[in-house]
C-alpha cells in the first residue's frame, strides 16, 4: 500500500510539471487559434538563457551571490522570451494571419526548429546546471501509518507548489484583468474583439510572452531536476497528450490532463510494464489520449466542434 | 520560343487527359529518364551514389507517400517514420524467416503489412482532424518506437536490437554495387511515382482532395469519409512502407530502431512542405532539397576557407530548416512545385507576358 501511494505521489508530481507545460499550449491556443509546437522549443530555450545568464552574469558584473545570479538571470531569460514573442509576432503570425490552423501548426513546427538550433548556437549545447535552492533531499510522510513511511522527494512537492501558485495567477490574470478579458474576447473570435478596438497584434505578443514565462517556469524546474540539455524539448512531446486529453481551450483540463497522465503512466509502468518488457511509459500517454479521443474528441473539458458546410 | 503549345491540337480526349499534355514536357521527360537510367549509372562517382542519389530517392519515395496523405487529403501525418520502420521490420522478418523469400516480395509485403498499421492508426480520423489527428499519429510514431526496441519478435531475438540484411539479389543478379542499388530504387520509384501520379487524377484523388478541401461538404455531396480517409491512409503507408523498406534493405544495410525515430517523421513533413504540398513532383523537390542542404551548409564554410565544427553546422542547419519552413509557409504555401509551374507558366507566355 505504502508503494502504491508513493508511485502514486510520484505520478502526480510528474504530472504537475507536465501540466505547466501544457499549460502553455493551452495558453496560446485559448488566444489565438494556434497549436503551438514550439512550446518545448521554447522551454529548452528559456532554460538555456537562465542557466547561462546564471553562470555569465557572476563573472560579467564581479559579484558572488548565487541568489542575485539567480534573480538577474530570470530576469533576463524573461526579457528574452519576450523579445521572443515580439519576434514570433512581427515575423510569422502576424503575415498568416486567417490561415487554417493546419498550416499554423507547420509553421510553429518551423519555430521549434529555428529555437532549438538558435538556442545552441548562441548557449551551447552540453548539460548545464540550474540551481535555485530548491531542497533535493527526501522527506517521509505519515510514517505512523505505514510502515517505513511514503518517500517523497521535496523538490517535487516545491515544483508542484510553483506550478498550483502559477496556475491561480494565471486564472486571476485571465479572469479579472482588463488585459485577460481581452486575451478571451481575442479568442472567442478575431474580427469581433478587433472591432471593437482591441490591438490583436499586441495582445498575441501579450500571450506568447506569457506562454514564454510559463515555459521559463517550467525550464527551471525540469532544469534544475535533470539539469538543462536539449532533451527538455522533448518534454513538451509529452504534454501533447495531455492536452489532447484535457482539451485544448481548457486551463483546468491541462491540471487534470497532466495528473491523469503523470498518474497513469507510473502507476501503468510499474504494474502493466513488466508484463509488456517495460519502458511502456514511451507511448502510455499517447495510446491513452488516442483512446480517449474515440470516446470523446474534443477532450474531457474541450468545447464541442461543430462544423457547417 | 521553344516551350509552347501552339500548333499542338487534340482531337481526342485521351489526347487531352494525358499527363505531360505538351510535347515539349514529354521530350524533356524522356531527356531526363534517359539520364536517370544510362547516363547516371555510367558517369556518377560512388560518393555521389551513396551520400545523396539513394537515400534522395527512397526519401522522395517516402515524401510521395507522405504527400498522398498530407497534400491530397489534408491528413496532417506525424508518424511517417513510424510506417517506415513497419515496413522496414515486417520486411526484414519476411526475409529472415522464410527460406528463398524474394526481395521484391518481401519488401512490398513489407508496405502491406505498413498499410495495416496505416489503417489501424488512421482510424481515429475518421472522428478526430487537423490538429487533434496530429497528435494521434504520434501516438504511431512512440508505438512503434518501443515496440522496435523492446518486442523480441520484431527484431527476430536479435540481443543488440539491431537487425542486418546482406546479400540481396534478384533472379540471381546481386544488389550490393552502389550502381546496381541505383537502379533498384529508381525501379521502385519509378513505377510508384507513375501508379500515385495516375491514382490522384482519377476518382480516387479527386475524392481525397473534395475531403482536404471540406470534408462536410465532401460528404454532403456523396463522397464517403470512411472510404476516402482509410483509401488515403492505406495507400500513403504502403508507398511509406516500401521506402521504409527500401531505406533499410539498400540503404542502411544494417540499422537499429533510431533510424526511423520521429525526426525522420519531421524530416519527411518538411520535405512535403517545401516541396508542395499536393503534388507528386513536389516531392521530388523537397526530398532533393532536405538531402542536399545538410551537405552543402557542411562543406560550404569549407569552400569559403572559414571551417566551423560539426555541432555549429548542425545548429545553423535546424536554424535554417526551421527558418526555411517558415519562409515557404508565408511566401510560398504551395512550396517549390509552385514556382516550379510559375515558371513554366512563365516561359510558356514568353517574350510576351499578359
Amino acid at each position: 500500500m505504502a508503494f502504491f501511494l508513493e508511485t502514486l505521489i510520484g505520478g502526480l508530481m510528474t504530472g504537475m510539471l507536465y501540466a505547466l507545460v501544457a499549460l502553455g499550449f493551452v495558453l496560446i491556443f485559448k488566444a489565438s487559434g494556434v497549436f503551438n509546437f514550439a512550446q518545448g522549443a521554447m522551454v529548452l530555450f528559456a532554460a538555456l538563457a537562465m542557466a547561462r545568464f546564471s553562470a555569465w552574469f557572476p563573472a560579467w558584473f564581479g559579484f558572488e551571490s548565487q541568489l542575485l545570479a539567480n534573480l538577474l538571470a530570470i530576469v533576463a531569460a524573461m526579457a528574452v522570451m519576450i523579445a521572443v514573442a515580439w519576434c514570433i509576432e512581427r515575423w510569422v503570425l502576424g503575415k498568416l494571419v486567417n490561415q487554417e490552423g493546419v498550416t499554423l501548426l507547420m509553421a510553429t513546427l518551423g519555430i521549434a526548429y529555428f529555437l532549438e538550433g538558435l538556442g545552441q548556437t548562441i548557449f551551447g549545447n552540453d548539460i548545464y546546471p540550474i540551481d535555485v535552492g530548491l531542497p533535493k533531499d527526501p522527506v517521509f510522510l505519515l510514517e505512523n501509518t505505514f510502515e517505513g513511511g511514503i518517500l517523497v522527494n521535496k523538490e517535487d512537492l516545491y515544483a508542484a507548489l510553483i506550478a498550483a501558485a502559477l496556475v491561480a495567477a494565471l486564472s486571476l490574470f485571465f479572469q479579472k484583468t482588463a488585459t485577460g478579458r481581452a486575451l478571451r474576447a481575442v479568442a472567442d473570435d478575431h474580427q469581433a474583439a478587433q472591432s471593437i478596438g482591441i490591438p490583436l497584434n499586441r495582445i498575441w505578443v501579450i500571450v506568447w510572452s506569457v506562454a514564454g514565462f510559463v515555459a521559463l517556469v517550467a525550464g527551471i524546474i525540469w532544469g534544475s531536476k535533470l539539469g538543462v540539455q536539449f532533451s527538455l524539448s522533448l518534454v513538451a512531446l509529452k504534454a501533447l497528450p495531455v492536452v489532447i486529453l484535457g482539451g485544448l481551450t481548457s486551463v483546468p483540463g491541462a491540471i487534470v490532463g497532466g495528473l491523469l497522465i503523470g498518474v497513469g503512466e507510473k502507476l501503468s509502468e510499474v504494474y502493466v510494464g513488466p508484463m509488456l518488457g517495460g519502458g511502456i511509459e514511451i507511448w502510455f500517454a499517447y495510446v491513452l489520449a488516442l483512446v480517449f479521443l474515440f470516446v470523446r474528441p474534443q477532450g474531457l473539458f474541450g468545447e464541442k466542434i461543430i462544423d457547417r458546410v | 520560343m521553344l516551350y509552347r503549345e501552339n500548333g499542338q491540337f487534340k482531337t481526342s480526349y485521351r489526347a487531352d487527359l494525358q499527363v505531360f499534355p505538351i510535347r515539349q514536357d514529354r521530350v524533356a521527360i524522356a531527356l531526363l529518364l534517359a539520364l536517370a537510367i544510362v547516363v547516371v549509372p555510367l558517369v556518377a562517382p560512388e560518393y555521389l551514389f551513396r551520400a545523396i542519389l539513394i537515400p534522395f530517392l527512397i526519401l522522395s519515395l517516402a515524401a510521395l507517400g507522405l504527400n498522398i496523405l498530407v497534400g491530397y487529403c489534408g491528413q496532417i501525418s506525424l508518424g511517417t517514420g513510424a510506417f517506415m520502420a513497419v515496413g522496414a521490420y515486417a520486411a526484414y522478418n519476411f526475409q529472415v524467416r522464410f527460406d528463398g523469400m524474394p526481395v521484391v516480395a518481401s519488401i512490398l509485403l513489407g508496405g502491406l503489412c505498413s498499410t495495416a498499421v496505416g489503417v489501424l492508426f488512421g482510424l481515429p480520423s475518421l472522428r478526430i482532424k487537423g490538429l487533434y489527428l496530429a497528435v494521434a499519429t504520434l501516438a504511431a510514431q512512440f508505438f512503434v518506437d518501443w515496440a522496435a526496441l523492446r518486442l523480441k519478435f520484431v527484431t527476430n531475438g536479435s540481443s543488440s536490437g539491431s537487425v542486418s540484411v546482406a546479400g540481396l539479389q534478384i533472379l540471381g543478379i546481386p544488389i550490393d554495387s552502389p550502381v546496381q542499388k541505383y537502379l533498384f530504387c529508381l525501379a521502385f520509384v519509378l513505377v510508384f511515382a507513375t501508379l500515385a501520379k495516375n491514382l490522384v487524377r482519377g476518382h480516387i484523388g479527386r475524392e481525397w482532395m473534395a475531403i482536404r478541401d471540406m470534408d462536410v461538404a465532401a460528404a454532403v455531396i456523396g463522397i464517403r469519409p470512411v472510404y476516402a480517409k482509410l483509401s488515403a491512409f492505406a495507400v500513403s503507408s504502403f508507398i511509406v512502407g516500401v521506402a521504409g523498406a527500401l531505406w533499410g534493405f539498400v540503404h542502411l544495410g544494417s540499422w537499429e530502431p533510431a533510424a526511423f525515430g520521429v525526426n525522420r517523421s519531421f524530416d519527411l513533413l518538411f520535405m512535403v512542405i517545401i516541396g508542395g504540398l499536393g503534388s507528386i513532383m513536389g516531392s521530388f523537390f523537397g526530398a532533393a532539397f532536405i538531402v542536399v542542404l545538410p551537405i552543402v551548409l557542411d562543406s560550404l564554410p569549407y569552400w569559403f576557407g572559414i571551417p566551423i565544427d560539426t555541432a555549429l553546422a548542425s545548429h545553423l542547419t535546424f536554424m535554417i530548416f526551421g527558418a526555411l519552413i517558415v519562409f515557404f509557409l508565408i511566401v510560398e504555401p504551395h512550396g517549390i512545385a509552385r514556382l516550379w509551374s510559375t515558371a513554366k507558366e512563365k516561359l510558356r507566355l514568353w517574350p510576351f507576358p499578359h
